[in-house]
């Protein structure tokens, strides 16, 4: 028989052997195309049992000013690796145009100024990033829902798509892009903010203009907005999946 | 109380947890295992630690891990309250697979996956989260049904009283063998509801509250927890306790009859053992 010290010796092997084996087993199962298919079930649960436990114009919470962040974090992009963008940053967006078309009645081509002279809505909210973190600033901004009453969507249109302006390769191409449903796009909260704590939006934060959609994490309130299309789906878009993050392998609906 | 009618009988097995029980014990394990490891992937894209509703709100984290480079390398340093501790090799910087020590929150040997790779993480997290949550609501209405928590798990009056005797006999390892074993004592049943009616919800219910969307449902029911910050840093701190209690639960597991134990949560066999009643371990 074995003495007692080399029989734990044996069996704290064993355990941590098959632990190594069932480690390395997880990591496969993620490169599996079929395994990782299984797993995005909780994401499609997810989202269903959301929208049965809520209605789909729940407001998000709204804070105070004495809960702001002391600087709202910049993630992601900073600043575009885009000289077309910062050629219109020097001059105060002056000529930037926001284009709003596909399935719409009435395309059309906002400026800064026209934005700004839209009903404008102001509020403090929370911003999740997907990593972990949270700031909370004051956003203010025409809600989306202005712009498409302009634009009139087709009753085809099913989502709407947010194409920016900062390259994620350092190529300069891949451009970042989003895209939200219908209920989102109506929602009251659902905002082009060009405003933070009261003044301009700094190009860390997405200037001139970044969407608002406070139900969802961070990567899905996308920063430098240069298009807004309309569309009946994804799926010809970049990599299909409906935003630069979802492409990959972030989950579409960032309600979690 | 009656005499049982093979209490005289030196040895016998009774029949201890049900099949539903063994499969949802077993479960369990699976789930809360990568949810553990799953979870710890995902704090190491943000590898700190608030108490209020954000995480900058003019106040330093609680805990913080971090990869500070010194002459000697990569130097993992973790940050609690405020105190620092170098934690090298484990938190804030440690060797992944190709052996480079490289910055990271917990050891990729802790993680689901192992490399950092958080949309997968949280792929694995919250499908497991669903399995957790529906073998969770499974157990509790099997057992409320079946009244195997009113009569395995609660804890009646004359056992009240026995606590302090049953804290003494855990610290000297006396662990009651023989027909006594048929029940849990009063320390395991307080245990066990603390774990299933207590620490479960709570880790649940703070998992929810990190959801943005569900947020919206009640504006404000965060804030009863300290806000979304607090609710990550209790999930967290919630999730150590469970590990807590399952390493107490294993080494109890393995004091009172390794082999015994793990029959009866496979097969549903427990071996009462008259010979070696109320004589400590075995």
């Amino acid at each position: 028989m074995m003495h007692q010290t080399e029989r734990r010796k044996f069996f704290t092997r064993l355990l941590a052997g098959a632990g190594a084996i069932a480690l390395a087993g997880c990591d496969k199962l993620s490169h599996s195309e079929t395994f990782t298919k299984i797993l995005s079930t909780g994401e499609s649960l997810s989202n269903n049992v959301h929208r049965l436990v809520s209605n789909r114009v729940s407001m998000a919470q709204e804070f105070s000013a004495a809960d702001l962040s002391p600087s709202f974090r910049s993630n992601g992009t900073s600043s575009p690796n885009n000289p077309a963008y910062h050629a219109m940053a020097e001059t105060g967006f002056s000529n930037w145009v926001l284009e709003v078309g596909g399935l719409v009645e009435n395309p059309l081509k906002f400026t800064l100024a026209q934005l700004q002279q839209l009903p404008n809505r102001t509020q403090i909210t929370r911003h999740d990033c997907v990593e972990g973190w949270s700031a909370i600033g004051k956003w203010t901004g025409p809600p989306l829902q202005e712009v498409l009453a302009l634009v009139k969507p087709t009753p085809e249109a099913r989502f709407v798509v947010f194409y920016c302006a900062d390259p994620m390769k350092e190529d300069g191409t891949n451009y970042y892009y989003e895209s939200i449903d219908m209920d989102d796009a109506y929602h009251a909260q659902t905002i082009l903010a060009y405003k933070l704590n009261d003044e301009t939006l700094p190009i860390k934060n997405g200037a001139p203009i970044r969407l608002r959609v406070e139900r969802q994490l961070g990567y899905k309130q996308a920063k430098y907005i240069m298009k807004i299309e309309l569309v009946e789906s994804f799926a010809h878009i970049e990599g299909g999946k409906g935003g630069f993050w979802e492409d990959t392998g972030y989950e579409w609906y960032a309600g979690i | 109380m009656s005499v049982p009618a093979n209490s005289h009988l030196k040895s016998y097995f009774i029949y201890r947890h049900t099949i539903p029980i063994r499969i949802m014990h077993w479960t369990n394990v699976v789930c809360f295992t990568i949810l553990l490891m799953s979870g710890l992937n995902i704090f190491n894209s943000h590898t700190a630690l608030y108490f209020g509703k954000s995480s900058y709100n003019g106040k330093p984290p609680v805990l913080e891990m971090k990869a500070v480079p010194s002459s000697n390398g990569l130097q993992g340093i973790t940050t609690l309250f405020g105190y620092q501790f170098n934690t090298t090799g484990v938190l804030g910087a440690s060797a992944g697979a190709d052996g480079k020590i490289t910055r990271r929150g917990f050891p990729s040997w802790m993680t689901i996956p192992g490399p950092k790779w958080l949309s997968m993480a949280r792929q694995w997290h919250f499908f497991f989260a669903w399995l957790f949550v529906i073998n969770g609501l499974c157990y509790l209405s099997y057992s409320l049904l079946t009244k195997h928590v009113q009569r395995d798990l609660a804890v009646s009056k004359k056992e009240r009283s026995t606590i302090w005797q049953s804290i003494k006999d855990h610290i000297r390892f006396k662990h009651h063998g023989g027909e006594e074993a048929k029940h849990y004592n009063v320390l395991q049943k307080i245990a066990y509801l603390g774990v299933i009616f207590v620490l479960l919800p709570l880790v649940i219910l703070m998992g929810w509250a990190m959801s943005p969307f569900l947020n919206s449902i009640f504006p404000g029911w965060v804030d009863l927890f300290g806000g979304r910050q607090s609710a990550r840093t209790i999930h967290f701190i919630v999730a150590w306790m469970l590990v807590g209690f399952v390493f107490v639960h294993v080494f109890q597991v393995i004091i009172t009859g390794l082999w015994n134990n793990l029959r009866s949560m496979i097969t549903g066999q427990f071996k009462i053992d008259n010979a070696h009643s109320d004589k400590g371990p075995s």
